[in-house]
Protein backbone atom coordinates (compact mmCIF):
# COMPACT_ATOMS: atom_id res chain seq x y z
CA UNK A 1 0.00 0.00 0.00
CA UNK A 2 1.41 3.37 -1.07
CA UNK A 3 2.21 5.74 1.82
CA UNK A 4 3.01 8.84 -0.24
CA UNK A 5 0.17 11.35 -0.21
CA UNK A 6 -0.71 13.52 -3.19
CA UNK A 7 0.23 16.64 -1.20
CA UNK A 8 3.68 15.17 -0.63
CA UNK A 9 3.91 14.41 -4.34
CA UNK A 10 3.22 18.10 -5.01
CA UNK A 11 6.00 19.15 -2.63
CA UNK A 12 8.47 16.67 -4.14
CA UNK A 13 7.66 17.90 -7.64
CA UNK A 14 7.99 21.59 -6.69
CA UNK A 15 11.29 20.91 -4.87
CA UNK A 16 12.63 19.30 -8.01
CA UNK A 17 11.39 22.01 -10.38
CA UNK A 18 12.54 24.86 -8.13
CA UNK A 19 16.14 23.70 -8.58
CA UNK A 20 16.10 25.36 -11.97
CA UNK A 21 13.24 27.85 -11.61
CA UNK A 22 13.58 30.64 -9.07
CA UNK A 23 10.15 32.02 -10.00
CA UNK A 24 8.30 29.12 -8.36
CA UNK A 25 6.83 30.51 -5.14
CA UNK A 26 4.79 28.67 -2.51
CA UNK A 27 2.39 30.60 -0.27
CA UNK A 28 0.76 29.04 2.81
CA UNK A 29 -1.64 30.16 5.55
CA UNK A 30 -0.08 28.53 8.62
CA UNK A 31 -0.57 25.39 6.55
CA UNK A 32 2.94 24.38 5.47
CA UNK A 33 2.85 21.32 7.70
CA UNK A 34 -0.60 20.09 6.77
CA UNK A 35 0.17 20.81 3.11
CA UNK A 36 3.42 18.77 3.38
CA UNK A 37 5.20 21.87 2.07
CA UNK A 38 7.53 22.43 5.04
CA UNK A 39 10.48 20.91 3.11
CA UNK A 40 9.94 23.50 0.37
CA UNK A 41 9.92 26.33 2.91
CA UNK A 42 13.13 25.00 4.45
CA UNK A 43 14.92 24.44 1.15
CA UNK A 44 13.80 27.63 -0.60
CA UNK A 45 13.02 30.19 2.12
CA UNK A 46 13.38 32.99 -0.43
CA UNK A 47 10.63 31.42 -2.54
CA UNK A 48 8.21 30.79 0.30
CA UNK A 49 5.70 33.23 1.79
CA UNK A 50 3.78 32.69 5.02
CA UNK A 51 0.48 34.60 4.98
CA UNK A 52 -0.64 33.58 8.45
CA UNK A 53 -4.17 32.42 9.17
CA UNK A 54 -5.62 34.82 6.63
CA UNK A 55 -6.92 33.10 3.53
CA UNK A 56 -8.09 36.25 1.76
CA UNK A 57 -4.60 37.65 2.18
CA UNK A 58 -3.10 34.35 1.03
CA UNK A 59 -4.86 34.56 -2.32
CA UNK A 60 -4.50 38.33 -2.78
CA UNK A 61 -0.75 38.19 -2.09
CA UNK A 62 -0.45 35.21 -4.45
CA UNK A 63 -2.10 37.22 -7.24
CA UNK A 64 0.26 40.15 -6.66
CA UNK A 65 3.29 37.86 -6.79
CA UNK A 66 2.00 36.26 -9.98
CA UNK A 67 1.32 39.64 -11.59
CA UNK A 68 5.05 40.30 -11.16
CA UNK A 69 6.18 37.10 -12.86
CA UNK A 70 6.03 34.47 -10.13
CA UNK A 71 4.56 30.99 -10.64
CA UNK A 72 2.57 30.75 -7.45
CA UNK A 73 1.25 27.69 -5.62
CA UNK A 74 -1.04 28.73 -2.76
CA UNK A 75 -1.89 25.88 -0.40
CA UNK A 76 -4.51 25.98 2.32
CA UNK A 77 -7.28 23.67 3.56
CA UNK A 78 -9.78 23.31 0.70
CA UNK A 79 -12.63 24.27 2.97
CA UNK A 80 -11.24 27.72 3.80
CA UNK A 81 -9.41 28.34 0.54
CA UNK A 82 -12.50 27.92 -1.59
CA UNK A 83 -15.02 29.79 0.53
CA UNK A 84 -13.24 32.26 2.85
CA UNK A 85 -11.16 33.58 -0.04
CA UNK A 86 -13.70 32.91 -2.78
CA UNK A 87 -13.86 36.50 -3.94
CA UNK A 88 -10.07 36.79 -4.13
CA UNK A 89 -10.12 33.61 -6.23
CA UNK A 90 -12.79 35.17 -8.44
CA UNK A 91 -11.34 38.66 -8.88
CA UNK A 92 -7.60 38.51 -8.23
CA UNK A 93 -6.97 35.08 -9.76
CA UNK A 94 -9.69 33.94 -12.18
CA UNK A 95 -10.86 37.28 -13.59
CA UNK A 96 -7.36 38.74 -13.61
CA UNK A 97 -5.88 35.57 -15.13
CA UNK A 98 -2.93 35.51 -12.73
CA UNK A 99 -0.56 32.54 -12.72
CA UNK A 100 -1.77 31.09 -9.44
CA UNK A 101 -2.48 27.44 -8.70
CA UNK A 102 -4.72 27.16 -5.67
CA UNK A 103 -4.12 23.88 -3.85
CA UNK A 104 -6.99 22.83 -1.63
CA UNK A 105 -5.52 20.36 0.84
CA UNK A 106 -7.49 17.90 2.99
CA UNK A 107 -10.36 18.22 0.56
CA UNK A 108 -13.80 16.66 0.75
CA UNK A 109 -14.30 14.91 4.09
CA UNK A 110 -10.59 14.34 4.76
CA UNK A 111 -10.87 15.94 8.17
CA UNK A 112 -13.47 13.35 9.22
CA UNK A 113 -14.63 14.00 12.77
CA UNK A 114 -13.65 17.68 12.67
CA UNK A 115 -17.05 18.18 11.11
CA UNK A 116 -18.86 20.40 8.65
CA UNK A 117 -16.72 23.53 9.15
CA UNK A 118 -13.74 21.60 7.84
CA UNK A 119 -15.39 19.63 5.05
CA UNK A 120 -15.18 21.02 1.53
CA UNK A 121 -18.03 19.33 -0.29
CA UNK A 122 -18.70 22.48 -2.31
CA UNK A 123 -15.27 23.27 -3.74
CA UNK A 124 -15.76 21.73 -7.20
CA UNK A 125 -18.99 23.69 -7.63
CA UNK A 126 -17.62 26.94 -6.26
CA UNK A 127 -14.42 26.92 -8.26
CA UNK A 128 -16.04 25.60 -11.46
CA UNK A 129 -18.47 28.51 -11.39
CA UNK A 130 -15.62 31.02 -11.76
CA UNK A 131 -14.93 32.10 -15.32
CA UNK A 132 -11.24 31.56 -15.99
CA UNK A 133 -10.68 28.91 -13.31
CA UNK A 134 -9.73 25.31 -14.11
CA UNK A 135 -10.59 22.57 -11.60
CA UNK A 136 -8.68 19.33 -10.99
CA UNK A 137 -8.94 16.45 -8.54
CA UNK A 138 -6.15 13.98 -9.30
CA UNK A 139 -6.39 10.40 -8.08
CA UNK A 140 -2.91 9.10 -7.25
CA UNK A 141 0.56 10.53 -6.66
CA UNK A 142 1.74 9.88 -10.21
CA UNK A 143 -1.19 11.71 -11.80
CA UNK A 144 -0.73 14.54 -9.27
CA UNK A 145 2.93 14.95 -10.25
CA UNK A 146 2.09 14.95 -13.96
CA UNK A 147 -0.60 17.54 -13.33
CA UNK A 148 1.79 19.90 -11.48
CA UNK A 149 4.39 19.49 -14.24
CA UNK A 150 1.75 20.35 -16.85
CA UNK A 151 0.46 23.39 -14.95
CA UNK A 152 4.01 24.74 -14.65
CA UNK A 153 4.08 24.94 -18.45
CA UNK A 154 1.23 27.45 -18.74
CA UNK A 155 0.23 30.62 -16.94
CA UNK A 156 -3.52 30.22 -16.43
CA UNK A 157 -5.23 29.91 -13.04
CA UNK A 158 -6.15 26.50 -11.63
CA UNK A 159 -7.61 24.89 -8.52
CA UNK A 160 -6.45 21.44 -7.40
CA UNK A 161 -8.10 19.46 -4.64
CA UNK A 162 -6.06 16.81 -2.87
CA UNK A 163 -7.06 14.71 0.10
CA UNK A 164 -5.27 14.14 3.37
CA UNK A 165 -4.52 10.44 3.25
CA UNK A 166 -2.40 8.45 0.83
CA UNK A 167 -4.25 6.91 -2.09
CA UNK A 168 -3.50 3.53 -3.62
CA UNK A 169 -1.37 3.71 -6.74
CA UNK A 170 -3.38 3.59 -9.95
CA UNK A 171 -0.58 4.46 -12.37
CA UNK A 172 3.22 4.53 -12.45
CA UNK A 173 5.75 7.16 -13.40
CA UNK A 174 5.49 6.25 -17.08
CA UNK A 175 1.74 6.86 -17.22
CA UNK A 176 0.17 8.61 -20.21
CA UNK A 177 -0.86 12.10 -19.25
CA UNK A 178 -2.20 14.94 -21.34
CA UNK A 179 -3.59 17.98 -19.55
CA UNK A 180 -7.39 18.06 -19.70
CA UNK A 181 -7.63 14.53 -21.17
CA UNK A 182 -9.18 12.02 -18.79
CA UNK A 183 -7.38 8.74 -18.12
CA UNK A 184 -9.34 5.70 -19.24
CA UNK A 185 -8.64 2.90 -16.76
CA UNK A 186 -11.01 0.23 -18.12
CA UNK A 187 -13.33 -0.27 -21.07
CA UNK A 188 -16.74 -1.87 -20.50
CA UNK A 189 -19.87 -2.86 -22.41
CA UNK A 190 -22.58 -2.57 -19.74
CA UNK A 191 -21.79 0.34 -17.50
CA UNK A 192 -19.36 3.26 -17.46
CA UNK A 193 -18.04 4.50 -14.12
CA UNK A 194 -16.72 8.07 -14.02
CA UNK A 195 -14.81 8.94 -10.87
CA UNK A 196 -12.26 11.45 -9.59
CA UNK A 197 -9.80 11.82 -6.75
CA UNK A 198 -9.95 9.42 -3.88
CA UNK A 199 -12.99 7.70 -5.38
CA UNK A 200 -10.96 6.25 -8.26
CA UNK A 201 -9.38 3.34 -6.30
CA UNK A 202 -12.86 2.36 -5.02
CA UNK A 203 -14.26 2.52 -8.54
CA UNK A 204 -11.37 0.42 -9.82
CA UNK A 205 -12.16 -2.28 -7.22
CA UNK A 206 -15.83 -2.05 -8.19
CA UNK A 207 -14.93 -2.73 -11.84
CA UNK A 208 -13.18 -5.96 -10.76
CA UNK A 209 -16.06 -7.04 -8.53
CA UNK A 210 -18.64 -6.29 -11.23
CA UNK A 211 -16.56 -8.34 -13.68
CA UNK A 212 -16.73 -11.32 -11.33
CA UNK A 213 -20.51 -10.93 -11.40
CA UNK A 214 -20.54 -10.92 -15.20
CA UNK A 215 -21.07 -7.17 -15.57
CA UNK A 216 -18.67 -5.42 -17.94
CA UNK A 217 -17.77 -2.03 -16.46
CA UNK A 218 -15.58 0.72 -17.88
CA UNK A 219 -13.87 3.39 -15.78
CA UNK A 220 -12.78 6.93 -16.56
CA UNK A 221 -10.56 8.87 -14.14
CA UNK A 222 -12.00 12.35 -14.74
CA UNK A 223 -9.37 14.31 -12.81
CA UNK A 224 -10.17 17.32 -15.03
CA UNK A 225 -13.54 18.55 -13.80
CA UNK A 226 -13.19 21.82 -15.68
CA UNK A 227 -12.60 21.75 -18.53
CA UNK A 228 -14.36 18.38 -18.44
CA UNK A 229 -13.05 15.93 -21.02
CA UNK A 230 -16.46 15.53 -22.67
CA UNK A 231 -14.98 13.91 -25.80
CA UNK A 232 -13.59 10.93 -23.89
CA UNK A 233 -16.77 10.76 -21.82
CA UNK A 234 -19.06 10.67 -24.85
CA UNK A 235 -16.84 8.21 -26.69
CA UNK A 236 -16.98 5.74 -23.81
CA UNK A 237 -20.62 6.40 -22.89
CA UNK A 238 -21.75 5.45 -26.41
CA UNK A 239 -20.98 1.78 -25.67
CA UNK A 240 -23.06 1.47 -22.51
CA UNK A 241 -26.62 1.72 -21.17
CA UNK A 242 -25.73 3.21 -17.81
CA UNK A 243 -23.28 5.85 -16.57
CA UNK A 244 -22.41 6.14 -12.86
CA UNK A 245 -20.48 9.09 -11.45
CA UNK A 246 -18.65 8.80 -8.12
CA UNK A 247 -17.35 11.85 -6.26
CA UNK A 248 -16.55 13.10 -2.77
CA UNK A 249 -18.72 16.19 -3.16
CA UNK A 250 -22.23 17.52 -2.63
CA UNK A 251 -24.83 16.71 -5.31
CA UNK A 252 -24.80 20.22 -6.78
CA UNK A 253 -22.24 21.44 -9.24
CA UNK A 254 -19.61 18.71 -9.07
CA UNK A 255 -18.60 15.80 -11.29
CA UNK A 256 -22.13 14.37 -11.55
CA UNK A 257 -23.55 17.71 -12.66
CA UNK A 258 -20.79 18.25 -15.23
CA UNK A 259 -21.21 14.74 -16.64
CA UNK A 260 -25.00 15.15 -16.79
CA UNK A 261 -24.60 18.43 -18.64
CA UNK A 262 -22.21 16.93 -21.19
CA UNK A 263 -24.19 13.72 -21.74
CA UNK A 264 -27.61 15.33 -22.00
CA UNK A 265 -26.56 17.40 -24.97
CA UNK A 266 -24.28 14.95 -26.75
CA UNK A 267 -25.09 11.38 -25.69
CA UNK A 268 -28.12 10.96 -23.41
CA UNK A 269 -27.72 7.96 -21.10
CA UNK A 270 -29.28 6.84 -17.88
CA UNK A 271 -27.17 8.43 -15.16
CA UNK A 272 -26.72 7.54 -11.50
CA UNK A 273 -24.84 10.17 -9.49
CA UNK A 274 -23.10 8.92 -6.39
CA UNK A 275 -22.00 11.68 -4.06
CA UNK A 276 -22.30 12.99 -0.53
CA UNK A 277 -25.84 14.03 0.42
CA UNK A 278 -27.00 17.62 0.73
CA UNK A 279 -27.19 17.37 4.49
CA UNK A 280 -25.01 17.67 7.59
CA UNK A 281 -22.74 14.64 7.43
CA UNK A 282 -22.17 12.01 10.08
CA UNK A 283 -19.03 11.90 12.19
CA UNK A 284 -16.36 9.39 11.29
CA UNK A 285 -13.13 8.88 9.41
CA UNK A 286 -13.30 9.60 5.71
CA UNK A 287 -13.29 5.86 4.94
CA UNK A 288 -16.13 5.24 7.39
CA UNK A 289 -18.06 8.05 5.74
CA UNK A 290 -17.42 6.71 2.23
CA UNK A 291 -18.84 3.35 3.32
CA UNK A 292 -21.82 4.93 5.11
CA UNK A 293 -22.74 7.02 2.08
CA UNK A 294 -22.18 4.21 -0.40
CA UNK A 295 -19.15 5.71 -2.11
CA UNK A 296 -16.85 2.72 -1.54
CA UNK A 297 -16.53 -0.29 -3.85
CA UNK A 298 -19.42 -2.14 -2.20
CA UNK A 299 -21.68 0.91 -2.52
CA UNK A 300 -20.77 1.41 -6.17
CA UNK A 301 -21.40 -2.27 -7.02
CA UNK A 302 -24.77 -2.14 -5.24
CA UNK A 303 -25.86 0.97 -7.15
CA UNK A 304 -24.86 -0.55 -10.50
CA UNK A 305 -26.73 -3.80 -9.81
CA UNK A 306 -29.85 -1.94 -8.72
CA UNK A 307 -29.81 0.28 -11.79
CA UNK A 308 -29.16 -2.43 -14.39
CA UNK B 1 -0.31 77.95 -10.30
CA UNK B 2 2.22 75.11 -10.42
CA UNK B 3 2.21 72.62 -13.27
CA UNK B 4 0.86 69.69 -11.23
CA UNK B 5 -2.05 71.68 -9.87
CA UNK B 6 -2.84 72.96 -13.35
CA UNK B 7 -2.79 69.43 -14.69
CA UNK B 8 -5.05 68.18 -11.89
CA UNK B 9 -7.64 70.82 -12.81
CA UNK B 10 -7.34 70.09 -16.54
CA UNK B 11 -7.93 66.44 -15.69
CA UNK B 12 -10.93 67.44 -13.55
CA UNK B 13 -12.39 69.05 -16.64
CA UNK B 14 -11.85 65.76 -18.53
CA UNK B 15 -13.54 63.80 -15.74
CA UNK B 16 -16.55 66.11 -15.80
CA UNK B 17 -16.82 65.72 -19.58
CA UNK B 18 -16.53 61.91 -19.30
CA UNK B 19 -19.11 61.69 -16.53
CA UNK B 20 -21.54 63.98 -18.35
CA UNK B 21 -21.22 62.20 -21.70
CA UNK B 22 -21.67 58.77 -20.18
CA UNK B 23 -24.19 59.74 -17.48
CA UNK B 24 -22.24 57.27 -15.36
CA UNK B 25 -19.25 57.10 -13.05
CA UNK B 26 -18.32 58.18 -9.53
CA UNK B 27 -17.69 61.87 -9.83
CA UNK B 28 -17.33 62.76 -6.14
CA UNK B 29 -14.52 60.29 -5.48
CA UNK B 30 -12.90 61.06 -8.84
CA UNK B 31 -12.56 64.69 -7.80
CA UNK B 32 -11.16 63.81 -4.37
CA UNK B 33 -8.57 61.35 -5.72
CA UNK B 34 -7.48 63.16 -8.90
CA UNK B 35 -4.71 65.15 -7.21
CA UNK B 36 -3.28 61.95 -5.71
CA UNK B 37 -3.30 60.29 -9.15
CA UNK B 38 -1.82 63.36 -10.84
CA UNK B 39 1.04 63.60 -8.36
CA UNK B 40 1.80 59.88 -8.52
CA UNK B 41 1.71 59.59 -12.32
CA UNK B 42 3.33 62.91 -13.21
CA UNK B 43 5.85 63.39 -10.44
CA UNK B 44 6.45 60.34 -8.25
CA UNK B 45 6.11 57.04 -10.09
CA UNK B 46 8.45 55.59 -12.67
CA UNK B 47 5.82 54.26 -15.06
CA UNK B 48 4.90 55.23 -18.61
CA UNK B 49 3.72 53.52 -21.80
CA UNK B 50 7.33 52.73 -22.81
CA UNK B 51 8.38 50.94 -19.62
CA UNK B 52 5.03 49.43 -18.63
CA UNK B 53 6.04 45.92 -19.77
CA UNK B 54 9.46 46.16 -18.10
CA UNK B 55 9.97 44.18 -14.89
CA UNK B 56 11.17 47.17 -12.92
CA UNK B 57 8.42 49.79 -13.46
CA UNK B 58 6.55 51.16 -10.47
CA UNK B 59 3.23 49.41 -9.82
CA UNK B 60 -0.04 51.23 -9.19
CA UNK B 61 -3.28 49.72 -7.90
CA UNK B 62 -6.53 51.65 -7.56
CA UNK B 63 -8.16 49.59 -4.84
CA UNK B 64 -11.10 52.01 -4.73
CA UNK B 65 -11.72 50.85 -8.27
CA UNK B 66 -14.99 52.70 -8.78
CA UNK B 67 -12.91 55.84 -9.40
CA UNK B 68 -11.65 54.26 -12.63
CA UNK B 69 -13.04 57.31 -14.43
CA UNK B 70 -10.30 59.46 -12.87
CA UNK B 71 -7.66 56.79 -13.48
CA UNK B 72 -8.62 56.55 -17.17
CA UNK B 73 -8.19 60.26 -17.85
CA UNK B 74 -4.83 60.20 -16.04
CA UNK B 75 -3.62 57.15 -18.01
CA UNK B 76 -4.86 58.76 -21.23
CA UNK B 77 -3.03 61.98 -20.38
CA UNK B 78 0.05 59.87 -19.68
CA UNK B 79 -0.15 58.49 -23.22
CA UNK B 80 -1.28 54.93 -22.55
CA UNK B 81 -4.15 55.43 -25.05
CA UNK B 82 -6.14 58.17 -26.72
CA UNK B 83 -7.67 60.04 -23.81
CA UNK B 84 -10.50 61.43 -25.89
CA UNK B 85 -11.58 57.90 -26.86
CA UNK B 86 -11.84 57.03 -23.18
CA UNK B 87 -13.89 60.16 -22.53
CA UNK B 88 -16.16 59.43 -25.50
CA UNK B 89 -16.76 55.73 -24.85
CA UNK B 90 -16.64 55.42 -21.05
CA UNK B 91 -19.28 52.92 -19.86
CA UNK B 92 -20.69 52.64 -23.38
CA UNK B 93 -21.67 49.47 -25.27
CA UNK B 94 -18.61 47.22 -25.82
CA UNK B 95 -16.14 49.77 -24.48
CA UNK B 96 -13.10 48.54 -22.56
CA UNK B 97 -13.45 51.68 -20.44
CA UNK B 98 -15.94 50.10 -18.05
CA UNK B 99 -16.69 51.41 -14.58
CA UNK B 100 -13.70 49.69 -12.99
CA UNK B 101 -10.01 49.23 -13.78
CA UNK B 102 -9.39 46.23 -16.00
CA UNK B 103 -6.42 44.95 -17.93
CA UNK B 104 -8.09 45.45 -21.31
CA UNK B 105 -7.10 49.07 -20.69
CA UNK B 106 -3.40 49.70 -21.30
CA UNK B 107 -1.66 50.81 -18.12
CA UNK B 108 -3.86 48.85 -15.69
CA UNK B 109 -1.94 46.22 -13.69
CA UNK B 110 -4.77 43.98 -12.51
CA UNK B 111 -8.56 43.88 -12.54
CA UNK B 112 -10.18 45.54 -9.55
CA UNK B 113 -13.51 46.90 -8.45
CA UNK B 114 -14.45 44.88 -5.42
CA UNK B 115 -13.22 46.79 -2.39
CA UNK B 116 -10.60 45.47 0.00
CA UNK B 117 -8.49 43.62 -2.59
CA UNK B 118 -5.78 46.07 -3.62
CA UNK B 119 -3.60 46.14 -0.53
CA UNK B 120 -3.05 42.36 -0.43
CA UNK B 121 -2.23 42.33 -4.15
CA UNK B 122 0.14 45.22 -3.51
CA UNK B 123 1.83 43.22 -0.74
CA UNK B 124 2.41 40.42 -3.27
CA UNK B 125 3.88 42.86 -5.79
CA UNK B 126 6.17 44.42 -3.20
CA UNK B 127 7.25 40.95 -2.01
CA UNK B 128 8.09 39.98 -5.59
CA UNK B 129 10.35 43.06 -5.82
CA UNK B 130 12.18 42.03 -2.64
CA UNK B 131 12.59 38.47 -3.93
CA UNK B 132 14.09 39.68 -7.20
CA UNK B 133 16.11 42.58 -5.74
CA UNK B 134 14.21 45.02 -7.90
CA UNK B 135 13.90 48.68 -7.02
CA UNK B 136 10.35 49.35 -8.22
CA UNK B 137 7.85 50.63 -5.70
CA UNK B 138 4.19 49.63 -5.34
CA UNK B 139 1.50 52.25 -4.73
CA UNK B 140 -2.03 51.36 -3.61
CA UNK B 141 -4.84 53.89 -3.31
CA UNK B 142 -7.69 53.06 -0.91
CA UNK B 143 -10.86 54.86 0.07
CA UNK B 144 -11.76 55.63 3.67
CA UNK B 145 -15.11 53.90 3.27
CA UNK B 146 -13.18 50.92 1.93
CA UNK B 147 -11.29 50.69 5.21
CA UNK B 148 -14.33 48.89 6.66
CA UNK B 149 -13.26 45.83 4.62
CA UNK B 150 -11.46 43.46 7.01
CA UNK B 151 -9.13 42.13 4.34
CA UNK B 152 -7.24 45.45 4.48
CA UNK B 153 -6.09 44.65 7.99
CA UNK B 154 -4.78 41.24 6.98
CA UNK B 155 -2.69 42.96 4.32
CA UNK B 156 -1.54 45.65 6.77
CA UNK B 157 -0.20 42.92 9.05
CA UNK B 158 1.64 41.16 6.23
CA UNK B 159 3.18 44.40 4.93
CA UNK B 160 4.72 45.03 8.35
CA UNK B 161 5.71 41.38 8.82
CA UNK B 162 7.78 41.53 5.63
CA UNK B 163 9.04 45.10 6.24
CA UNK B 164 7.79 46.23 2.86
CA UNK B 165 9.32 49.69 2.70
CA UNK B 166 8.79 49.50 -1.08
CA UNK B 167 5.01 49.59 -0.53
CA UNK B 168 3.13 52.86 -0.12
CA UNK B 169 -0.59 52.99 0.53
CA UNK B 170 -2.68 56.13 0.25
CA UNK B 171 -6.04 56.58 1.91
CA UNK B 172 -8.21 59.08 0.06
CA UNK B 173 -9.91 60.23 3.25
CA UNK B 174 -12.85 62.24 1.97
CA UNK B 175 -15.13 61.29 4.90
CA UNK B 176 -18.09 60.39 2.70
CA UNK B 177 -19.48 57.20 1.25
CA UNK B 178 -22.64 56.27 -0.61
CA UNK B 179 -24.99 56.27 2.41
CA UNK B 180 -23.55 59.21 4.32
CA UNK B 181 -20.45 60.15 6.26
CA UNK B 182 -18.02 57.36 7.12
CA UNK B 183 -18.53 58.31 10.75
CA UNK B 184 -22.26 57.62 10.39
CA UNK B 185 -21.97 54.47 8.28
CA UNK B 186 -18.93 52.72 9.79
CA UNK B 187 -16.19 54.83 11.21
CA UNK B 188 -12.67 53.81 10.25
CA UNK B 189 -11.26 56.53 12.54
CA UNK B 190 -8.67 56.98 13.84
CA UNK B 191 -6.93 55.72 10.71
CA UNK B 192 -3.51 57.18 11.45
CA UNK B 193 -3.44 55.42 14.81
CA UNK B 194 -4.70 52.19 13.26
CA UNK B 195 -1.91 52.11 10.67
CA UNK B 196 0.67 53.16 13.28
CA UNK B 197 -0.43 50.39 15.63
CA UNK B 198 0.04 47.92 12.74
CA UNK B 199 3.65 49.09 12.50
CA UNK B 200 3.33 51.39 9.49
CA UNK B 201 5.06 54.70 8.87
CA UNK B 202 2.17 57.20 8.80
CA UNK B 203 2.36 60.44 6.86
CA UNK B 204 -0.58 62.81 6.94
CA UNK B 205 -1.32 65.24 4.12
CA UNK B 206 -3.53 67.79 5.84
CA UNK B 207 -4.76 68.98 2.49
CA UNK B 208 -4.90 65.88 0.35
CA UNK B 209 -5.95 67.92 -2.66
CA UNK B 210 -2.78 70.01 -2.45
CA UNK B 211 -0.25 68.65 -4.93
CA UNK B 212 2.77 70.15 -3.16
CA UNK B 213 1.77 68.50 0.13
CA UNK B 214 1.26 65.18 -1.63
CA UNK B 215 4.66 65.34 -3.35
CA UNK B 216 6.27 66.00 0.02
CA UNK B 217 4.37 63.09 1.60
CA UNK B 218 5.43 60.60 -1.10
CA UNK B 219 9.06 61.71 -0.80
CA UNK B 220 8.93 61.05 2.94
CA UNK B 221 7.41 57.64 2.25
CA UNK B 222 10.17 56.71 -0.19
CA UNK B 223 12.80 57.73 2.36
CA UNK B 224 11.39 55.48 5.10
CA UNK B 225 13.23 52.17 5.48
CA UNK B 226 12.19 48.96 7.20
CA UNK B 227 8.43 49.40 7.16
CA UNK B 228 5.59 50.23 4.80
CA UNK B 229 4.24 53.76 4.55
CA UNK B 230 0.75 55.15 4.30
CA UNK B 231 -0.18 58.64 3.17
CA UNK B 232 -3.43 59.68 4.81
CA UNK B 233 -4.72 62.28 2.41
CA UNK B 234 -7.42 64.46 3.95
CA UNK B 235 -9.39 65.26 0.83
CA UNK B 236 -12.70 66.86 -0.10
CA UNK B 237 -15.18 64.73 -2.01
CA UNK B 238 -16.21 66.61 -5.15
CA UNK B 239 -13.23 68.98 -4.79
CA UNK B 240 -13.17 71.74 -7.39
CA UNK B 241 -16.87 71.82 -8.24
CA UNK B 242 -18.59 74.05 -5.71
CA UNK B 243 -21.97 72.37 -5.56
CA UNK B 244 -20.46 68.86 -5.33
CA UNK B 245 -18.03 69.44 -2.48
CA UNK B 246 -18.83 67.42 0.67
CA UNK B 247 -22.22 66.37 -0.71
CA UNK B 248 -22.94 62.63 -0.54
CA UNK B 249 -25.40 62.79 -3.47
CA UNK B 250 -22.40 63.32 -5.77
CA UNK B 251 -20.92 59.92 -4.86
CA UNK B 252 -22.20 58.78 -8.22
CA UNK B 253 -24.56 61.54 -9.24
CA UNK B 254 -25.00 62.54 -12.87
CA UNK B 255 -25.28 66.15 -13.96
CA UNK B 256 -28.04 68.02 -15.77
CA UNK B 257 -26.84 70.19 -18.66
CA UNK B 258 -27.03 73.23 -16.39
CA UNK B 259 -25.04 71.50 -13.64
CA UNK B 260 -22.47 70.39 -16.18
CA UNK B 261 -21.99 73.96 -17.38
CA UNK B 262 -21.64 75.22 -13.80
CA UNK B 263 -19.08 72.48 -13.05
CA UNK B 264 -17.00 73.36 -16.10
CA UNK B 265 -17.23 77.05 -15.19
CA UNK B 266 -15.96 76.36 -11.65
CA UNK B 267 -12.94 74.50 -13.02
CA UNK B 268 -12.25 77.05 -15.79
CA UNK B 269 -12.21 79.81 -13.19
CA UNK B 270 -9.45 78.05 -11.25
CA UNK B 271 -7.48 77.45 -14.45
CA UNK B 272 -7.87 81.08 -15.46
Amino acid sequence: MNKITNRQAICDCLLEKAKSDRNIVVVCSDSRGSASLAPFAETYPGQFVEAGIAEQNLVGISAGLAACGKKVFAASPASFLTTRSYEQAKVDVAYSGTNVTLIGISGGVSYGALGMTHHSCQDFAAMSALTGMRVYNPSDRFQTTKLIEALLKDTAPAYIRVSRSATEDIYDENMDFTLNRANVIADGKDVLLVACGEMVPYAKKAVEQLGEKGISAGLIDMYCLKPLDADTLVEKARDVKLVVTVEEHAPQGGLGSAVAQALSSRCPRRLVEKNLPDEHLISGTNREMFAYYGLDDAGIVKSVEEAL
Amino acid sequence: MDALTRKSYELRRDVIEMIHKSQAGHVGGDLSVIDILTVLYFDIMNVNPDNFKDDNHDRFLLSKGHCADALFVVLGEKGFFDKQRAIDTFSQYQSEFIGHPNTDVNGVEINSGSLGHGLAVGVGMALAAKMDDRTYRTYVVLGDGEMAEGSNYEAMMAARQYQLDNLCATVDLNRLQISGTTDQVMSSAPLAEKFASFGWNVIEAEDGNNCAQLVEAYKKAAACKGKPSVVIAHTVKGKGVSFMENEKKWHHGVMTQEEYERAVKDIEEVLA
